[in-house]
């Protein structure tokens, strides 16, 4: 099964980090940076098969496409900043992690705020 | 796929840190330097390619 590669890989790679962490620890960072990234594209074909589900659901109930496109997007956002926070965070840079980490919630409110202004707009109009 | 990208970085690594210590033994200390240098560079390019392939994923998947 699929998980058993992936926590093989993961502790496989872990003692080798352990291996490189005092003589070598930048390629020891370079290493756990690529089991993360291969362990990502080794899910990323489920996850792909999940969005064209939600994507055919969301279709089929005719909502907006617009509506779920920027929730994909949001995802894919706080996806990528997250792995690049922890990455720094691994490293022992806290400070950049946390400056990544307010990016990437800055680029997802600004993201969401057409959805949040019609939502508004919607209220207002059933108000009395 | 990246499997074995993984294995050779680790290999890499090795390598550079047993030749570090060798030639700072023998007494090349600049050297050995290089040859450090060399190895981050080499598993640079190889990790950012890995990461550039990932960014790809992501912004196809995830419809950027």
């Amino acid at each position: 099964m699929e998980i058993l590669q992936i926590v093989g890989i993961g502790i496989v790679a872990t003692i080798l980090i352990a291996v490189l962490k005092t003589q070598r620890p930048e390629i020891s960072l370079q290493v756990s940076i690529l089991t993360g990234v291969v362990i990502f594209l080794l899910v990323a074909s489920k996850l792909s098969a999940i969005i064209s589900i939600l994507d055919s659901y969301s279709k089929k109930v005719n909502i907006d496409t617009v509506y779920l496109a920027t929730l994909l997007k949001i995802i894919g956002i706080a996806y990528i900043a997250e792995f690049g926070a922890e990455v720094c965070k691994d490293a022992g840079e806290g400070a950049i992690a946390s400056k990544i980490e307010l990016a990437g919630k800055v680029v997802i409110v600004a993201l969401a705020v057409p959805i949040i202004t019609s939502l508004l707009e919607l209220i207002i109009k059933i108000m009395p | 796929m990246g499997v074995d990208l993984i294995f050779k970085i680790a290999a890499i690594g090795i390598l550079v840190a047993v030749l570090n210590q060798v030639l700072i033994r023998s007494g090349r200390e600049e050297q050995a330097m290089m040859t450090t240098l060399a190895g981050i560079v080499v598993v640079l390019m190889m990790v950012a390619k890995e990461i550039a392939n990932l960014f790809d994923t992501v912004k196809t998947m995830f419809q950027f």
